[in-house]
């Protein structure tokens, strides 16, 4: 990577696996187990979360010196929830069809802990350019959970993809409903999602063991 | 950290200062765009009735409007009359009725006010169609609705939206998978309104049997369904004087 020292690209790829957000950190479970019934959900949470995260970052970062310690929280907040309602307002002006899309996701990603978890654990102490790598990495990091349980959350849950049925007919039983396949609704409650999770921490801690705490 | 930005003083200033800019930033926003978002919010309405009564863009799965550009001008080519009826049977005709806020009605109701309900009388190939906007609420916020009949209550089509509920979940209420289980639902059986109810054991996959005034729930979304039975039974009932003077 010649773009990026080697330090900085940790900052990228150590969210994606070995400190991930969700699986590592445990923040942002909320927000997975919500909206993960869906690969399409998952994707546009993804995205928005990647868009605030990364601009979120570099605006607490170059305001860190000024921000008095005692309201920081509350400044963090504020600068979340006034990005996300301009952006919200900008798409409803503009890009009416996709604002109705994220309608639901505005309040959850003001509420999702992994953005005001960086602002206070990253931003606060670094410099713009590398919080902006870390608000990007972590997103990622999210989003590729979030990615990866709405895949098999639709597909087990629902037997499509994207929307689009991957698995054959439930109800005129084709493909492979015509085995005696049943379409699992358990996956689509969000106890599923959390086990979904759990999985995916068992199996990445059996890889790396130096994950497991006491 | 300094120890300037720890004084009590600096912290009150600091809050002042910036609750000052961001309510400046967002009122501004607010106040630039508001032009266009309410002309997206009149176009939709257009779009979600066009919709209900069958003039839409529909592939095979998923449920799309006619474009913004052309939806005025299909509007004034389907929709003939636009009524406001009150007190049941008392019938004006208004020209931006569909322009009438749902739940502001509802509020006047509530309050012993007389509530204006707004009905649009649509004609596609020769077929009439009357179109009602329903509302109602979900699980976290409003759902509403469009819903198109014919003279007897028997529903034509339906769109139906939400402010927030949860994706995948309640969210599917304005898929295509659970309108169209609407379509050819009966509202009236032998001259009494009962609506149409979702549910979890209707045993009825394919949707044959339309006299049932059941449809199918959709699994996750218990309380979205409920209140989509709730809406169509509370705001629906309020239009069966007029049908009845119809026939």
């Amino acid at each position: 990577m010649g773009l990026l020292s080697k330090k900085d690209a940790a900052l990228i790829t150590d969210p994606l696996a070995d400190n991930n957000p969700i699986t590592i950190q445990v923040l942002g479970i909320c927000s997975a187990l919500a909206i993960t019934a869906q690969l399409k959900a998952s994707i546009v949470m993804a995205i928005s979360v990647l868009f605030v995260m990364g601009v979120g970052n570099v605006v607490i970062s170059a305001i860190r010196n000024i921000i008095p310690s005692k309201i920081r929280i509350i400044v963090q907040l504020t600068v979340v929830a006034a990005l996300v309602i301009i952006v919200d307002q900008v798409l409803k002006a503009f890009a009416y069809e996709l604002s109705k899309e994220l309608s639901v996701f505005v309040g959850l990603i003001i509420t999702n802990c992994i953005i005001m978890g960086r602002f206070e654990a990253f931003a606060l102490g670094n410099g713009l350019w590398r919080s902006f790598l870390d608000g990007i990495g972590n997103a990622l990091g999210y989003g590729i959970i979030l990615i990866i349980v709405g895949f098999f959350r639709e597909l087990l849950g629902s037997g499509t993809l994207l929307g689009i049925p991957v698995l054959g007919d439930p109800i005129a039983k084709t493909g492979l409903y015509s085995i005696g396949y049943e379409n699992n609704g358990f996956m689509l409650l969000s106890p599923m999602a959390l086990i979904v999770v759990g999985i995916i921490i068992w199996v990445q801690r059996s890889r790396n063991k130096a994950l497991i705490e006491d | 950290m300094s120890n300037k930005t720890d004084s009590n003083i600096y912290t009150v200033l600091f809050a002042i200062g910036m609750v000052i800019v961001v309510g400046a930033l967002l009122a501004f926003t607010a106040s630039s765009l508001k032009e266009r978002i309410t002309e997206n919010k009149r176009l939709e309405k257009q779009q979600n009735i066009l919709y209900a009564m069958g003039v839409n863009e529909n592939s095979e799965n998923s449920a799309s409007f006619v474009s913004t550009d052309k939806a005025p001008e299909l509007f004034k080519e389907y929709i003939k009359q636009q009524l406001v009826i009150t007190n049941g049977n008392d019938i004006k005709e208004d020209d931006n009725a569909y322009l009438i806020d749902v739940k502001k009605e509802q509020d006047k109701a509530k309050k012993g006010g007389v509530r204006q309900l707004p009905l649009f009388v649509g004609v596609k190939d020769g077929k009439s169609y009357y179109i009602a906007p329903i509302r109602g609420k979900g699980l976290w916020d409003a759902i509403w609705a469009y819903v198109a009949m014919d003279e007897n209550m028997v529903i034509q089509g339906a769109y139906f939206d939400h402010k927030g509920e949860t994706p995948g979940l309640g969210a599917n209420i304005k898929e295509r998978f659970f309108m169209d289980d609407f379509i050819g639902e009966h509202l009236m059986t032998s001259g009494e309104f009962k609506g149409v109810t979702v549910s979890k054991s209707n045993a009825d996959p394919t949707n044959k049997d339309k006299t049932d005034h059941e449809v199918d729930a959709i699994a996750g979304a218990t309380i979205t369904g409920d209140g989509v039975a709730a809406m169509i039974k509370k705001d629906l009932a309020l239009y069966v004087p007029f049908f009845k003077s119809l026939n």
